[in-house]
């Protein structure tokens, strides 16, 4: 029975391969169901795969498959919950159900609804599916679980459109005041919305100096980089060291200003994390990654592929 | 005329004060209850819970959204989650993360909307919920509760707490007399169940909140003039009692309902609904017409909206006379 509980007392090595293999079963996976599906986000699945990868083989999720309320699990809340393919894949991997459940995606009297459903899947912490929620949520987690006396990390993945969304910056200034430090938001910043360019939409820039403002500690990584993306998480899920900080943290000089993100610089951290700190994980990624005709057409956002594109799709994935 | 009086009933202090004092007094019986507030604990009366349990009261501020949401995960933790606000800012403002959060899954979340109806007064239509029974009625899996007096608030509040699954509490701004005994362990209250508070066969009028009250005043005008109405407090509008509403319509022959919130989609539309399905009778309908209000004092509010006993007495008396002439 697979079993993470124990990971976070002693965090195995990172077996890169190990991980990669997982993602790229996962993707396939994600092709699989929502082509059979004929509808669903497939391109929103693809750029979140490494990111679901690490929390859930990497060793920085705590979980016992068998007991989805255990009540000291970490929490992973799948925020943009558009991404439910890679949810219920990921999921079905970690051994929470049959990974033959996952074909029943998005049909009559299945628990695999379009967009996940509390209670209906096990592993689903909470409903998603209209956005700019899963901080809110998650923050509940944090108090709850300090009138619980419990010690566990809650994991919050967000889109990058979700953060037009006025929740997230409610939830984000009510995290610093709360002081969740427990609370790591990730974001998938795959730059497209489902109209088009985030640049063009609806500008997130300066991205990394909003979340400061709202004080939170940022870090910046290659969203792909799945050893990047673990090494990330597991330090971000330590204690913090350094006492808590001015309240205005000083922009860091180098990033957020609307540059374009120019890959392989692994992690960048800005600044220092300090004790009370709530942590976002800005993960830039490739929107359709991994399927090169996804990946240069963003209208495929909101709808799967033919089952010929779905060949062709599976032969790139199957050769990453 | 003062509320209750001419039924002889006692009056009583704010309903929002029973509320603050029934739920501190819930979370002193129930370490599980946790209160969260959108910075309004001195209006709605939660300020004792703050005081008393700060470890267990969040003031989440003016962001009713993420208010419901972090309610949502609390709730997911085991604990009982009491989301307290104005009733128009927080299901207006956190309408989507009521639905989705909550109700969907029905995760066991409590809203208590304060200040509901046109009894808010002077503020205004801009902070008076005279629509929450409707919006409410959009989300199935909410149960939603209307107490009339002091005695079923405080049971309510309990009654709410004992629910598995969301609810959605009324409180009001004004003071609704006693219409059950004030020792609350003896006021018969069960989420779902009406209560029979006036017997009578001429017809029946069924209240809910303030108008349970106003409809006593309108039952002892009526009796004046040979007329006996059964009244019921309708203190639950889901799930509504069909039986009781069926008994009535059946034993009366006749139907009034009076509410303090628009006539769509509140009380009387779903009872409406019960009678034209099981027992059709003659009904009118008491409540705010198709509008919204002007600041004023609660009392010329209730008079200039047409939700006086005066208006329930011309609504029985059309009742009787269609009901006799068929």
């Amino acid at each position: 029975m697979p079993d993470a509980s124990n990971q976070k007392a002693a965090p195995p090595p990172i077996d890169i391969q190990r991980l990669k293999d997982k993602a790229r079963s996962l993707r396939l996976d994600v092709l699989d169901i929502t082509t059979h599906a004929r509808s669903g986000h497939p391109s929103s699945s693809f750029s979140s795969v490494e990111i679901v990868t690490a929390l859930y083989f990497g060793g920085v999720l705590r979980y016992k498959s068998d007991d989805p309320h255990w009540p000291e699990r970490d929490r992973f809340i799948m925020s943009k919950g558009h991404a439910a393919p890679l949810l219920y894949a990921a999921l079905a991997a970690a051994g929470y159900f049959s990974r033959e459940q996952l074909y029943r995606l998005r049909q009559v009297d299945s628990p695999m609804q379009g967009h996940p459903v509390e209670g209906k899947v096990p592993g689903v912490e909470t409903t998603t599916g209209s956005l700019g929620k899963g901080i809110s949520v998650g923050l509940g987690h944090v108090l709850g679980g300090r009138l619980n006396r419990l010690d566990y990390h809650i994991y919050v993945l967000l889109g990058d459109g979700e953060c037009e969304e006025g929740q997230i910056w409610e939830a984000a200034m009510a995290a610093a005041h709360f002081k969740a430090s427990n609370l790591i938001a990730i974001v998938d910043y795959n730059k497209y919305q489902e109209t088009g360019p985030i640049s063009r939409e609806m500008a997130l820039e300066p991205f990394v100096q909003k979340w400061q403002a709202f004080g939170w500690y940022v870090e910046e990584v290659d969203g792909h980089d799945v050893g990047a993306l673990v090494e990330a998480l597991r330090s971000l899920s330590a204690p913090a060291l350094t006492p808590a900080p001015a309240l205005t943290p000083a922009p860091s000089p180098d990033f957020g200003r609307g540059e374009a993100w120019t890959g392989h610089r692994g992690r960048v951290k800005h600044g220092v994390r300090a004790v009370g700190q709530p942590s976002v994980l800005i993960a830039h990624t490739v929107k359709g990654k991994g399927v090169s005709f996804v990946e240069a057409d963003y209208t495929f956002h909101g709808r799967a592929l033919t089952s010929e594109q779905a060949e062709k799709a599976r032969e790139e994935i199957l050769c990453s | 005329m003062q509320l209750g009086e001419k039924a002889g009933l006692k009056p009583s202090g704010p309903m929002r004060d029973v509320f603050g004092e029934a739920l501190l007094d819930l979370c002193r019986q129930n370490p599980r209850v946790v209160v969260l507030d959108g910075d309004l604990c001195n209006t709605t009366k939660t300020l004792a819970v703050r005081q008393e349990f700060p470890e267990r009261f969040f003031n989440i501020g003016l962001a009713e959204s993420n208010m419901v949401s972090i309610a949502a995960g609390l709730a997911g933790c085991g604990l009982i989650p009491f989301c307290t606000s104005l009733a128009s800012f927080l299901l207006c403002n956190a309408y989507d993360q009521l639905r989705l959060c909550v109700a969907i899954a029905g995760v066991n979340v409590k809203v208590v909307g304060s200040h509901g109806g046109v009894t808010l007064g002077k503020d205004g239509p801009t902070a008076m919920a005279i629509e929450d029974l409707a919006i409410v009625g959009g989300l199935p899996t909410f149960a939603i509760v209307v107490p009339s007096d002091p005695a079923s608030m405080r049971a309510a509040v309990r009654a709410t707490a004992g629910h598995v699954g969301p609810v959605y509490l009324r409180s009001s701004r004004v003071a609704m007399p006693h219409i059950y005994p004030a020792d609350a362990a003896s006021v018969p209250f069960q989420i779902g169940k009406a209560n029979l508070v006036r017997q009578g066969d001429d017809l029946t009028i069924i209240g809910c909140g303030i108008m349970v009250a106003t409809a006593l005043d309108a039952a002892a005008m009526l009796a004046e003039e040979g007329i006996q109405a059964r009244v019921l407090d309708m203190h639950t509008i889901r799930p509504m009692d069909t039986s009781a509403i069926v008994a009535a319509a059946r034993e009366t022959g006749g139907i009034v309902t009076a509410e303090e919130h628009l006539l769509q989609g509140g009380m009387g539309s779903n009872v409406a609904r019960v009678v034209a399905e099981h027992c059709p009778v003659p009904m009118r309908f008491v409540g705010l017409a198709d509008t919204y209000t002007d600041s004023g004092d609660p009392d010329d509010l209730l008079v200039k909206y047409g939700l006086t006993a005066g208006d329930i007495v011309r609504a029985g008396r059309e009742v009787v006379a269609v009901k006799r002439e068929a």
